[in-house]
């Protein structure tokens, strides 16, 4: 079957596919499945289903904190980052290129079922904009900021907001690593006050607020916030595009687990992280993109079979979010599950000699359902 | 001696008939058999049924609904039916006033079995010299017979069990004297000329229906498309399920309307899915829609398998059917959750034991 495959890739090849993948198909099948395009801007429908590499570096750089615990821990095994180009990326990737940033931004919502590969998706996008060259804000799962939140502080620039210090200094750190030279080059348009002694002067660049947050953990969350509104206020100038990608957006209209020293339970409005990510992201702004996704999994209260985004952001959020654009992330296609198979292959990474055979490929798709992370999970142990 | 290989319930049954002296006396039966005719009218008369033209079948269904009862042995229930059903056999007594036996062998102690013996000899005797006067006239006749024994064998056909015998005879056969009774039968039966006293055997022989039943394929049915399709339906454990598997399809199954990633999350049911078309090496070719209730994740699982498995048989031949079965993927799960029992915590589980 894979000589069959090879013909199948080979008829669909394009002429931006690179040297290697022109080889002879049956002594080198792992090109079929791969293409070293290594560029998302570069992606087309014929690079549909195969797997792109992405260098280590670049993966440190752009993916501080954003991609699943499995695929980095597969990142680590196969000592290479490898991404599948799926369709819905394809749409998300055309419509950006094609976007007009005068207008307010467009926002995106990726759902989808369990483990049908939103946030590799996500990441595909994020990694396309930041060799774009744009200012990508990634928040890698907005759940985290709204369950198991040890301290909580009382704000002090306003009185009924709590603030989260470990949160906030983490997210900051991350966006620090990765953003680093437009920390340079933006610069605040207004004097802040952190507290009774510092302060930050008008025209400094933003680097300084997020060393300031990172310094002072206590008022990390305002400086998050400060970052947040800059950006917000500077985009549409033109010198920069702008990228909010959040993943697990439904946390932000949803219930929080955490509770008041009282023990009455906190609403989201009055946490200053999500406050402040609320107000990003409404599209009042222009320059730029808004791309998220809807996440059942850290999902609290809400039942396991939900996944549109009706059900999942709640009335609330919905309203909030109105005019969008859904893209639905389905399972693997047939190929996709095939390319996916041969790259566990290829790498040896199914050992068991079933594993091989066509009756052992039928086998592994009818029990995964071609869902990519049973897929993951049943490949693993084999 | 001749070991029994095929067990029935007929066959377990004690004869408690043939044991010792008579119990009830005859005047008793008399009696007991008057009763129940009176007993029977006046039940016609209760549940407004002619009592002429009573039977047996009536009576049991009008004692099932005036005496309604739970229990699970069905011979425990409220029982109305002849005497002569009810009472088993006895001997009655087999001497005259004057203390004289009736029967000429009496006194060898197995009156009846002796007697019997004696009989199929004779019968024997009479085969032989059938055969040696055949033999006188024409040697040809002899191998036509053959022929007609093989299809009785064939049929499927035992002989009398041991018990059956006892009841046969209302008195106790040991073990040596059955095998000796089943050898000389066989003897005879075994000659070619036996078909002279084929009616005299066949009182000695049954048959086993049992083998004659064939499990029937159903042919496949086709929809409005034009899609080949059959059904099939399981059961497992308090669960029952029907399959309805269509040909030419992607390998999609659906259960009660969800996917079935949806609805078997865990890995295992999922397995127990596939296994009737892995086996069979038709894992993407065929579309299913089951319905299933009752039981619970495994017990579902189990019950589709089993339904998928009864309605692949229609596409699959004979001989893959019968490794079907040979893997077990047709046979209904007996086990089912064992009784708890009063003094143990659970079906086996005693209460802890204290020393003191």
């Amino acid at each position: 079957q894979l000589d069959r495959g090879c013909a199948l890739h080979t008829a669909a090849r394009g002429g931006l596919s690179s040297v290697s993948s022109q080889d002879v198909p049956t002594e080198r099948p792992r090109a079929v499945f791969h293409t070293s395009e290594s560029d998302p801007a570069k992606h087309t429908e014929q690079h549909e289903g195969r797997l792109y590499n992405i260098p280590l570096e670049e993966v440190k750089a752009v993916f501080p904190h954003g991609l699943p615990y499995r695929f980095q821990q597969q990142i680590q095994t196969f000592n290479e980052a490898r991404v599948m180009v799926r369709k819905p990326a394809l749409e998300l990737l055309a419509c950006l290129k094609g976007s007009n940033f005068a207008h307010p931004a467009v926002r995106y919502v990726l759902y989808g079922e369990r483990g049908t590969g939103k946030t590799m998706t996500l990441c595909h996008v994020v990694h396309y904009c930041s060799k774009q060259g744009w200012l990508v804000l990634h928040i890698p799962d907005a759940h985290l900021w709204v369950k198991n939140c040890k301290e909580l502080l009382q704000s002090s620039y306003k009185k009924d907001r709590l603030d989260q210090p470990l949160q906030a200094s983490v997210w900051l750190k991350n966006f620090k690593s990765s953003n680093e030279r437009f920390l340079q080059e933006i610069k605040t348009q207004k004097k802040y006050l952190w507290g009774k002694q510092e302060s930050t002067e008008e025209g400094r660049p933003l680097g300084e607020v997020v060393e300031q947050g990172l310094a002072r953990v206590r008022s990390a969350s305002d400086a998050v916030g400060v970052v947040l509104r800059e950006l917000r206020q500077q985009s549409h100038r033109g010198s920069f595009r702008l990228l909010v990608a959040v993943d697990g957006v439904n946390a932000l209209w949803g219930r929080t687990s955490l509770r008041k020293e009282d023990k009455s339970p906190v609403s989201p409005e009055e946490l200053t992280l999500v406050h402040n990510l609320r107000k990003m992201l409404r599209n009042d702004w222009s320059g730029g993109a808004i791309v998220t996704t809807l996440s059942q999994t850290g999902s609290l209260f809400k039942p396991s079979s939900a996944y549109t985004p009706q059900e999942l952001l709640g009335k609330e959020g919905f309203d909030a979010l109105d005019p969008f654009v859904p893209i639905p992330v389905p399972n693997y296609s047939p190929r996709e599950f095939e390319s996916c198979y041969g790259y566990y292959l290829e790498r040896k990474w199914l050992q068991h000699e079933k594993a091989h055979t066509e009756d052992g490929k039928a086998e592994l798709q009818f029990l995964s359902g071609s869902n990519p992370r049973q897929l993951d999970r049943l490949a693993g142990p084999l | 001696t001749l070991r029994l290989i095929c067990t029935t319930a007929a066959v377990q049954r004690k004869n408690a008939g043939a044991s010792g002296p008579e119990k009830y006396t005859e005047a008793f039966i008399k009696k007991q058999i008057e009763e129940f005719n009176l007993g029977k009218r006046h039940l016609a008369n209760m549940m407004g049924e002619d009592p002429e033209t009573f039977t047996q079948e009536d009576i049991d269904r009008a004692i099932a609904y005036l005496f309604p009862s739970g229990l699970f042995d069905k011979q425990a229930r409220p029982l109305m039916k002849h005497p002569t059903e009810v009472f088993p056999e006895q001997r009655k007594i087999q001497w005259g006033e004057d203390g004289r036996p009736f029967h000429f062998l009496f006194y060898t102690g197995k009156q009846s079995y002796y007697s019997l013996m004696h009989e199929t000899y004779e019968k024997l005797l009479n085969v032989q010299k059938h055969q040696d006067q055949l033999k006188a006239e024409d040697q040809l006749k002899a191998e036509d017979l053959p022929l007609q024994k093989e299809k009785r064998n064939l049929a499927g056909s035992r002989w009398l069990t041991k018990i059956e015998l006892e009841e046969m005879l209302v008195e106790k056969v040991s073990d040596d004297d059955y095998s000796r009774f089943i050898r000389l039968l066989q003897k005879l039966a075994a000659l070619p000329c036996a078909d002279i006293e084929e009616k005299y055997i066949q009182k000695f022989s049954k048959e086993v229906p049992a083998q004659l039943q064939r499990v029937v394929i159903e042919p496949l049915q086709y929809d409005e498309r034009g899609v080949a399709f059959s059904t099939g339906e399981g059961k497992r454990k308090t669960a029952s399920a029907t399959a309805v598997v269509y040909d030419n399809g992607t390998g999609k199954i659906t259960v009660n309307g969800i996917d079935i990633l949806h609805y078997f999350p865990v890995l295992q049911d999922r397995e127990q899915l596939l296994f009737p078309f892995q086996f069979l090496g038709r894992i993407g070719k065929h579309d299913m829609v089951c319905t299933v209730s009752g039981g619970g994740r495994s017990a579902q699982a189990g019950a589709i398998r089993l339904a998928s498995a009864k309605a692949l048989r229609s596409f699959v031949t004979e001989k893959e059917v019968e490794f079907m079965r040979q893997a077990g993927l047709l046979t209904v799960d007996p086990r089912v959750k064992e009784r708890k029992k009063p003094g143990q915590e659970g079906p086996r589980r005693k209460f802890t034991w204290k020393k003191r």
